[in-house]
């Protein structure tokens, strides 16, 4: 499968091109952020506090690394289940994001707003975190190190593979799934 | 009686908790390379080709298999004629996985309450099942059990009336619902029988079973049999992507229970299988 460079922060006219079902090797700095840190955010957005990133064009990663281990940048950093996470993604586009990144089927809220927004939600294979490890360069904590895994971590990556499962136009990869139905 | 020590017991949690975080058992590989020459699907083949190769990767690297390294569950049987010296079963099991999630560089994902939400920084408290059994040894089993499988688990209290035909219907439709969300290609360890609480038990003991092996009794082999074949017609595949492999294996547990019920759950488990046992 051929895969598609993207490099970040992402730009709107990149993220339109993306289909349903293309593969993607981001490059460039992408931000963890899980359960836990997504409520955090949403308190600095009521308290009227900046976020601790610039949210324009980013790359928000569902996903709690374990820790390094020496000689290491990361431990192992697979996705979560980005279900868990909808409820914030509203807010989250809304503030310039353009891509997270999880595993599994989400609501159709979600798949309206990546419409809306022009932002794409990509999948990468969970499970397999000992593997991603090899695509981070550097890690840092920048926010909320007291929550421990669920910290948001600036992550630099090189070619980190990523299948599109919704794009813009309302493309959706776990469609797929009839095609194998019995 | 027969005395086991206390600390045996801390080292050997310790060392079955690392054991399981780095490398998939034999079955697992087995059952994974197996599922790569049954699936049709080139996006489901290319993500269990991946999953075998993070589990090299694992191993040579010495990284966790993956970042959910699980709550730490800790199954043991406990002869009847076993006595623990110089200290608690219970303070062992703990320290033992405490050693294990620092030692391993392990992700610690335990919070001290639910509502309270604040990590307890070591893995612990590991949840601990206790069997009583006949017999002088300790059975000691250590599975590393993710949250986002196990957040797709369910219960039911079916009626009589439901019947076989009403477990097959929930156990599909609890996958079908699951989709992508718990890594599949999974494993069901389904329960059916006992009561409320008990069948969850026998639900997670089920996946305790060596991978693939049936239940000796041929109706619920035949009820396994059935439940694998309906859950890869679903079509979910390898991580919800589409294929024909949603589940690597079914373990059906069967237990005595009141007239008035049929209490069903099924536990799902991820493809990141990781669990190992030993006896003192």
């Amino acid at each position: 499968m051929n895969s598609i460079q993207l490099d970040t922060p992402l730009n709107k006219k990149a993220v339109a091109l993306l289909k349903a079902g293309d593969g993607v090797l981001i490059s460039g700095e992408i931000y963890t952020a899980r359960d836990a840190a997504h409520e955090r955010l949403m308190r600095l957005d009521e308290a009227g506090t900046q976020w601790p990133f610039d949210a324009t064009g980013a790359v928000i990663y569902y996903a709690g690394p374990a820790p390094a281990p020496p000689g290491f940048p990361i431990g192992s950093v697979g996705p979560n289940t980005s279900y868990r996470m909808d409820p914030y993604l509203k807010a989250v586009l809304s503030k310039g994001v353009l891509a997270t990144i999880g595993k599994g089927d989400r609501s159709e809220e979600v798949r309206d707003l990546c419409v809306e927004y022009g932002a794409v939600y990509l999948v990468a294979v969970g499970g397999a975190g000992a593997l991603l490890a090899e695509r981070v360069i550097s890690s840092e904590i920048i926010a909320f190190p007291e929550l421990g895994p669920e910290a948001i971590s600036r992550l630099t990556v090189r070619d980190f593979p990523a299948i599109v499962a919704y794009d813009i136009h309302g493309g959706n990869v776990f469609d797929e799934v009839v095609r194998y139905t019995r | 009686m027969r005395t086991i020590k206390a600390e045996d017991i801390r080292d050997l949690v310790e060392k079955l908790a690392l054991e399981a975080a780095f490398s998939l058992g034999d079955r697992e590989i087995t059952a994974l390379k197996r599922a790569l020459t049954v699936e049709i699907s080139p996006q489901g083949k290319q993500v269990l080709q991946t999953l075998i190769d993070n589990n090299e990767a694992a191993e040579a690297k010495h990284l966790p298999l993956c970042q959910d390294c699980g709550s730490a569950l800790v199954w043991i049987e406990r002869g009847d004629e076993v006595a623990i010296e110089d200290g608690s079963l219970a303070d062992a099991v703990n320290e033992g996985i405490r050693r294990a999630y620092a030692k391993g560089y392990l992700r610690k994902s335990i919070l001290r309450g639910a509502l309270d939400r604040v990590n307890t920084g070591d893995n612990t408290p590991a949840f601990i099942r206790c069997e009583c059994v006949p017999g002088d040894r300790l059975h000691i089993m250590v599975a590393a059990k993710g949250g986002g499988s196990e957040n797709t688990s369910a219960l039911t209290m079916l009626t009589p009336a439901d019947g076989r035909e009403g477990i097959v219907n929930f156990v599909v439709d609890t996958v079908e619902h699951a989709g992508g969300k718990p890594c599949p290609p999974l494993i069901l360890g389904i329960g059916i029988g006992g009561n409320f609480e008990g069948v969850a038990l026998l639900a997670k003991k089920a996946l305790f079973r060596p991978l693939g092996d049936p239940n000796p009794i041929p109706r619920l082999a035949e009820l396994e049999h059935e439940i694998l074949d309906l859950v890869n017609d679903l079509g979910i595949g390898p991580m919800g992507l589409g294929g024909n492999v949603t589940a690597l294996a079914v373990h059906v547990e069967e237990a005595p229970c009141h007239i008035a019920s049929l209490p069903v759950a099924v536990n799902i488990e991820c493809h990141s299988h990781r669990h190992r046992e030993a006896e003192l």
